[in-house]
């Protein structure tokens, strides 16, 4: 499409959001009630019609913002991130390290280069870390899902705990100065004097908007249609309270046992995030729900086992004991004030 | 004869690249040799830590996209200019 139509195109659809967004609840009910013809206040019509208000709901939503974040993104390429991080080898660099991480164009297959180019320029381990636990954990998908599940103090509870828990997990790796269980061959390998540097007009970096919110809705839609379905049907289905007796912020042990269970499970915030509603719905205290959710989304047996080739194997145990550790003293806290 | 590089470790994405890469420069009838860097350390050392990349004679265009068959004619086009 011609880049001029194509902007036209972008900014109707911009203006259209905003009312579709208001009027969804009258649309569903008018859909449910009046289009297929239910009876209002039947359980099943009501599952019906929360599962038709929230799907488009979180599309409308996540559309949004992953064509703002498609745009943000293009500005902080992997490689400016690493040529800003080089040498800082104090908290601060840490701190810049994480909330990078949050910005920086990330999937879970380019772990390992990330890694390696890191560290090859000059980033310290621990400042590395740092990024590589932000990167996956806080990311606009998890960041929207809890906002329009719970609303935006939880979104932020979860961003704030998030990078509490990359600043200090690679805080603490860097103090320990683990740099001798990283493979030899890391640190042996010549930095590079090459970088590369794209040069993006407007139009492009609209362009990566759009891209973005094509290749993450074909990633995630599913996930979310079935996690919505299954928060709508469970609501009705299983007893109030059935969490509370293992998940309940009065057992001292539900923290480390959801992050215990967490860990080997493997989904993305998607996945995951109706799930924790119907968590917390039953049950289920702030602090466990949310050391489940990071745990999952951010600590992962198979992408960790992906390091191995460039980790030795009690840097990862430390990595995944660390972050855990973080982990289980966000989820303690948040039992604690709540 | 002019080499283009196709860099990538083996992922899904790196081969769908390099199929249109082939097909951009079968379209446009130009002779070009596709080069495939596996290697992650030789990937690297191009400067880029997104994978797919490519480049042109060694020189880096594009990094972390699995770019389509019309955008890598264009990129063709306009080193063949």
């Amino acid at each position: 499409m011609e880049p001029r139509k194509k902007i036209w195109l972008i900014g109707i659809l911009l203006i259209l959001w905003y009312p579709i967004y208001l009027n969804l609840d009258t649309l569903s009910s008018f859909i449910v009630y009046n289009i297929i013809g239910l009876t209002p206040g039947d359980h099943l019509t009501e599952s019906i019609r929360f599962f038709v208000y929230e799907v488009p709901k979180v599309f409308l939503l996540l559309a949004l913002i992953v064509f703002f974040m498609g745009i943000v993104r293009s500005y902080f390429s992997p490689e400016k991130t690493r040529a800003l991080l080089g040498g800082k080898n104090h908290i601060f660099g840490n701190i810049s390290a994480a909330s990078l991480g949050i910005v920086t164009p990330f999937c879970s297959c380019s772990a390992i280069p990330l890694f390696l180019g890191f560290v090859e320029s000059g980033v310290p381990l621990g400042v590395t870390f740092s990024f590589l636990i932000a990167a996956p954990m806080i990311n606009e998908i998890a960041l929207i899902l809890l906002l329009e599940m719970f609303g935006w103090q939880t979104a932020l509870i979860y961003m704030f705990a998030g990078l509490f828990i990359a600043i200090f997990a690679g805080w603490v790796i860097g103090k320990l100065k683990l740099e001798h269980w990283v493979e030899d061959w890391v640190y042996q390998m010549q930095a590079t004097n090459t970088e590369f540097n794209e040069k993006l007009t407007f139009f492009d970096r609209i362009d990566r908007g759009v891209e973005a919110l094509r290749d993450i809705i074909a990633k995630v839609w599913l996930y979310i249609v079935v996690g919505i379905a299954v928060g709508a049907g469970a609501h009705g289905y299983i007893p109030e309270n059935f969490m509370a007796s293992i998940m309940g912020s009065d057992k001292w042990y539900s923290v480390p046992l959801s992050i215990l269970i967490g860990v080997p499970l493997y989904s993305n915030a998607a996945g995951i995030i109706p799930v924790v509603k119907v968590l917390l719905e039953k049950g289920a205290s702030l602090g466990t729900a949310l050391a489940f959710m990071m745990s999952v989304i951010g600590l992962s047996l198979p992408e960790t086992i992906i390091l191995k080739k460039v980790l030795k194997l009690p840097l990862i145990i430390t990595f995944i004991g660390i972050v855990s550790l973080g982990i289980m003293l966000v989820g303690f806290v948040f039992n604690l004030i709540y | 004869m002019k080499k283009i590089q196709v860099l990538g470790t083996g992922c899904a994405k790196c081969k769908k690249l390099e199929e249109n890469v082939a097909l951009a420069i079968k379209n446009l009838g130009l002779d070009y040799e596709i080069e495939k860097i596996t290697d992650i350390k030789d990937i690297l050392n191009y400067g880029i830590m997104m994978t797919p990349g490519l480049g042109i004679e060694g020189k880096i265009v594009s990094s972390g996209r699995l770019l389509n068959v019309r955008e890598i004619e264009t990129i063709l086009t306009t080193d063949n200019a």
